[in-house]
């Protein structure tokens, strides 16, 4: 394969297998915080702002595997 | 991408802010340029709302004050002790104020739309004059290094230079193998592995650094080649939700950021005793 197809084939590669796991990661962060405040409703105040947080910290992940496909050249 | 005609102006998003001029040798960059202006703008902002302080607040003060009670508030949940809180949100607010600024005016209307054509290597390309400043990773690399240094500095002031280098040069357990191994002679094993152990930290603090830039510069930088993208798809009416995707994201990073570098603090300022 030619350096073109190569270069295109990497980049979509990149992306498409590295944000996997983290989606998988932020979809379960937020289905625990729905799981407790549904258990307990007084607590969702306490509970977003590190859900919010967390979900943060996971999506770096993929803004790494971003990075990473951005640059490839 | 095919061949372009000479003729023809290209609009690129690149990841390098492109330089504007230079004084001497230093470059002045786009994204230099609007961290000075978010740097005026929070200036003059602020000195103007600290110009009259009344005891019994009112109208913008009132919403400052608010501002500072919910930043103690969250402060303490975090650090758990007032003091500390007090010594760590001036430096902590500033970060998120800045960076929240820095966001903000990358979405503004002339920010990324107004520059000028340069030619380079037989092709125009379109330079523009301002670019949101976290969207360049020097911008956001200065910041990190910014915050974990001051992380290491407000260990040092909370606990003493010798318990803070302990922490990650572990001197001390093997100047008390003599003593302790009498009672107990594992010791001889477990304190070259503590050594090993506070090497190791000293390369998660690097990756702190790392960690806290790229994910302010990727958040920010994706957003702005999304709407670009967006843009070029569709331009009426269909990127207004991903601008307002962009409103929410640059808030989120802007907390996420200030709120590491308070843990980063707490966590360098507490002993950590076996």
């Amino acid at each position: 394969m030619e350096g073109q197809s190569m270069v295109a084939l990497a980049k979509a590669l990149t992306i498409a297998i590295g944000v996997i796991i983290p989606a998988f990661a932020i979809g379960k962060i937020g289905a625990k915080a729905m799981e407790s405040i549904g258990r307990n409703p007084e607590s969702a105040e306490k509970i977003q702002v590190p859900m919010i947080i967390s979900a943060a910290m996971a999506e770096a992940i993929a803004i790494y595997v971003l990075i990473i496909a951005l640059t490839i050249k | 991408m095919t061949g372009e005609s000479s003729n023809e102006i290209k609009h690129e998003t690149t990841i390098f802010a492109e330089p504007i001029f230079h004084i001497g040798n230093f470059t002045i960059t786009n994204a230099l340029l609007n961290s000075w202006l978010s740097v005026i703008i929070l200036v003059v902002f602020l000195m103007a709302v600290s110009k009259k302080i009344n005891k019994v607040p009112r109208g913008i003060q009132n919403f400052f004050e608010m501002i500072l009670e919910i930043g103690l508030k969250f402060a303490d949940s975090i650090t758990g002790n007032r003091k500390k809180s007090e010594k760590f949100l001036p430096i902590c607010l500033t970060f998120f104020l800045f960076i929240l600024v820095n966001n903000y005016l990358g979405l503004f209307p002339f920010v990324g739309s107004i520059g000028f054509i340069k030619s380079a290597y037989g092709e125009r390309v379109f330079v523009p004059m301002f670019r949101g400043a976290t969207a360049d990773i020097n911008t956001t690399l200065a910041l990190a290094v910014m915050a974990i240094i001051s992380s290491h500095v407000i260990g040092v002031k909370s606990i003493g230079g010798w318990k803070h280098i302990n922490k990650f040069l572990n001197i001390k357990s093997i100047l008390q193998i003599s003593k302790r191994i009498k009672k107990d002679w594992t010791v001889i094993l477990s304190a070259p592995i503590n050594v090993f152990v506070g090497i190791l930290e000293i390369i998660g603090e690097f990756s702190r650094i790392a960690s806290l830039s790229f994910r302010l510069f990727g958040n920010i930088f994706a957003g702005e080649v999304l709407i670009v993208s967006i843009t070029m798809l569709a331009a009426w009416a269909v990127p207004v939700p991903f601008m307002f995707l962009e409103i929410f994201v640059g808030l989120v990073q802007a907390l996420v950021f200030s709120t590491l570098t308070m843990v980063f603090m707490a966590m360098n300022s507490q002993v950590h005793d076996h």
